[in-house]
């Protein structure tokens, strides 16, 4: 017999590493997929992609040039007629085959995803790869159906589609990009963030194993100047570009009186607001959630918090409590909440920031990692109390793990203060009462108001903003029409 | 004293906790954990004398084997007040402590008077612990005082023996009422005097209700327990009953109550789990750790 009586665990229980160490195989060198295959740039130029936790070099990643961007035009221009003049019912099977394909590589997508960006594993499993496949099966759906998208006229594709991807989600922009343009009969030139072009490329293998036609989808990886060059080409028909509103502007102009159709999905400077009324504990945690999640490498982002002021000490108290809660580290480790911020360049933005919000006079409170990694870019989690309206922090994007809390007296009040941004793409709403849900936002200039919960994304349901955050909308329905031409009947 | 909770975001926050990874070493301690935590349960109308003694034996001695370092024993035997006596004799000497269900369990519905008169006789008989059932036709009527006071008198009926007050969450149903329950039982069970550290549980259900705990009502009263550690210093026990039937459930509750209320919980003085068949889990659980390979489940000797 081997039993102790009464046995108390004395020593405090922690979580012990739980990588996932499943092995992925990373070519040395990350070509272009253009007409169908993968093939070495004419430009000769290549840039390495590193894993922004470790800076080891991933693989280098061709470089497209001004021939690399021509090849894949005219590839794309190439595959169109057959393309868009194949049913809808087909293109479906080839839609949904993706789909397929990407969830039973899920696992690998997911690390690979991960590796490249910094982003929790834990995030790339259950929130990014999930999605992307959905996205796929949703307009898959929509392939044959589009004439009841646009009941009394008929919907025609655009052509040929370029379409510029951040690197907050990868994967999952790719595929919010893609799957509508397919299901609509176009063809696409997909240009990848520089720093995550990986997770796109691999989807080429999918394409390439499903069969998808020669040319209906090119991949060119490169830098900003690939992405300039794409889209001021003569052949594009429709430019789709997600990322920062600087570059979005610049898109809108080279892109005036060309006949080019444009969506622009940009910036945000996102408000939560906190009635006194509130579910406050799960307010705060849709508040963490909100700004904490993808290290606030989120373009909807809950960067700015309202708070009713006399709730506003118990929602900072609370509030650095989940802060306290929150692990930061190896982005592999399953219980990883924040990983590694995407890019040096972007860490020194972010810290840039934090250290304005000191200098104009807000209060800072920050997570303090015990032990974060030597190498690798890291970021821990902080949010401002005592920040004006006017502060720097409090108006311009960060896309950092960084909250500034501000305070409001009326509903009124929290509106106008809401609405006092150059951005409209998202808001939050958190109060126990229904009406007061209702009043508050539809009076919200946001594209995407959610009430007692935040950043909740489904395929069916239509993304986008106001202002200067853009314009268009990515899923649902709604996402059809960037890419159809409509006629008569 | 009603406080708004919102369900969607609970059950966020609620599954958020089973996506923590427990490995290698943190499920080894975990799992001994949930094992020291455990109140072995019978409850049946059929209970016998041998019964009992045969689940005391277990809970003393979950699994024999040679393990090191020893297994923990589980904390308690829960069973009716008759059998109390039987228990307590099983149990002499161990460390495990004798808990009954009183009040007229499950249900409650008989007169006060006979409700106290149960915990006077169950803890006449030996039992170190009360768990008693609130009144929730009293409470669905909107009669808080009558709850509480009724909990107050159960709290003075147990002398020194320790009070775990089931909510039965399965029969208020919404985490509303589930929070409202929590803070009137903590404050009531309070009212009679002071409270030393895992004096007083509140406890989800009698597990004769479907649904018994789930992980969204078991956190919403980690909340209650919390905000009232938060306002008095006083630490309250927290007791998910029924459905825990996994050693993977159980480690999720584990980081759930280390995420809400922090290590200081992570004993069976604050934490218990209201179950039978987990055991068995835990030990399979632990001896594949061992062994590398799981055992059947009849290597594991039934209560």
């Amino acid at each position: 017999m081997a039993t102790t009586n009464k046995n108390q665990n004395s020593d405090a229980w922690e979580y012990s590493s739980a990588l996932d160490t499943t092995k992925v195989t990373i070519e040395s060198k990350s070509k272009l997929f253009i007409g169908g295959k993968f093939v070495s740039p004419k430009s000769r130029s290549w840039f390495a992609t590193i894993n922004p936790a470790t800076e080891t070099k991933l693989s280098d990643v061709a470089c497209a040039g001004k021939a690399d961007v021509e090849a894949a035009v005219k590839a794309a221009k190439t595959a169109l007629p057959k393309w868009s003049r194949l049913s809808g019912t087909e293109r479906a099977k080839y839609l949904y085959r993706v789909a397929r394909r990407i969830q039973e590589r899920a696992r690998e997508f997911a690390i690979l995803e991960t590796m490249d960006g910094g982003k929790p594993i834990k995030e790339s499993r259950d929130v990014d790869i999930p999605l992307a496949a959905q996205h796929f099966f949703y307009y898959a759906g929509w392939a044959d159906k589009l004439a009841y998208a646009f009941p009394g006229s008929t919907p025609a594709p655009v052509g040929v589609c370029a379409q510029i991807i951040p690197w907050n989600f990868p994967l999952l922009m790719a595929a919010w990009k893609l799957a509508p343009a397919l299901a609509c009969g176009n063809t696409c030139i997909l240009k990848p963030a520089e720093t995550t072009s990986l997770t796109a490329l691999r989807l080429a293998e999918v394409f390439q194993e499903v069969g998808l036609p020669d040319g209906v989808v090119n991949i060119i990886t490169g830098e900003g100047d690939t992405g300039r060059l794409l889209a001021q080409h003569n052949t594009v028909n429709k430019v789709a570009f997600t990322g920062s509103t600087e570059v979005g502007k610049l898109l809108m102009r080279g892109t005036a009186g060309t006949g080019k159709k444009l969506t622009l999905e940009l910036g945000g400077k996102s408000a939560n607001i906190l009635f006194a009324d509130a579910a406050m504990d799960q307010a705060v945690e849709g508040i963490v959630a909100g700004i904490y999640f993808n290290q606030g490498h989120v373009c909807c982002a809950g960067s700015r918090l309202f708070v009713e002021e006399p709730i506003l000490e118990e929602v900072i108290y609370k509030l650095k409590q989940r802060l306290g809660s929150l692990r930061v580290g190896d982005p592999l480790d399953k219980n990883t909440d924040l990983g590694a911020i995407n890019s040096k360049s972007q860490l020194k933005v972010v810290e840039g920031y934090i250290r304005s919000g000191v200098k104009e006079g807000a209060q800072l409170h920050q997570l303090t990692t015990k032990r974060l990694p030597s190498k690798g870019f890291w970021c821990n989690p902080c949010f401002f109390t005592d920040v004006q309206p006017s502060h720097t922090i409090a108006r311009e994007e960060i896309f950092g793990p960084v909250l500034s809390v501000m305070t409001f007296r009326t509903p009124e009040e929290a509106i106008s203060r809401a609405n006092n941004s150059p951005y409209g793409l998202a808001a939050g709403v958190w109060t126990d009462k229904g009406a007061k849900i209702f009043e508050v936002a539809k009076k919200l200039d946001a594209g995407i108001v959610w009430c007692n919960t935040y950043n909740k994304f489904d395929a069916s349901s239509p993304f986008g903003g106001f202002k200067e955050s853009g314009f268009g909308r990515e899923g649902g329905m709604q996402g059809l029409r960037a890419y159809v031409r409509l006629g008569g009947v | 004293m009603r406080k708004p909770i919102d369900t969607v975001m609970v059950e966020q926050r609620a599954t958020s906790f089973t996506r923590r990874s427990i490995k290698t070493e943190s499920k080894q301690q975990g799992l001994r954990l949930a094992l020291s935590m455990i109140d072995l349960t019978t409850l049946e109308g059929k209970d016998s004398p041998e019964k009992v003694r045969s689940l005391c034996h277990k809970a003393i001695t979950p699994w024999e084997c040679e393990i090191e370092p020893p297994l923990p024993s589980v904390a308690a035997v829960c069973v009716y007040p008759s059998l109390v006596q039987v228990a307590k004799r099983a149990l002499e000497g161990s460390g495990v402590s004798v808990a009954s269900v009183a009040t007229g369990f499950p249900s409650g519905q008989y007169p006060l008077s006979v409700r106290l008169n149960d915990v006077v006789e169950a803890v006449k008989s030996g039992a170190d612990e009360i768990d008693m059932v609130i009144n929730r036709g009293a409470f669905l009527s909107g009669c808080m005082e009558e709850v509480a006071d009724e909990i107050a008198q159960v709290r003075v009926a147990c002398g020194n023996s320790h009070l775990k007050i089931i909510l039965e969450t399965g029969e208020l149903e919404t985490l509303e009422n589930v929070r409202i329950a929590s803070d009137l039982a903590i404050r009531a069970a309070a009212s009679t005097g002071p409270i030393n550290d895992g004096e007083v549980f509140i406890k989800t259900s009698t597990g004769k209700v479907s649904p018994a705990a789930t992980m969204p009502v078991t956190l919403v009263m980690l909340e209650a327990i919390r905000d009232y550690y938060e306002e008095t210093g006083v630490r309250i026990g927290m007791k998910p009953a029924g459905g825990i039937k996994t050693a993977k459930q159980a480690l999720h509750y584990l980081v759930m109550v280390k995420e809400t209320l922090g290590d200081d919980w992570l004993n069976s003085n604050l934490f218990r789990f209201g179950a039978s068949s987990l055991t068995n889990d835990v030990l399979r659980q632990i001896s594949k750790q061992q062994t590398g390979s799981y055992a059947a489940t009849y290597d594991f000797s039934e209560a």
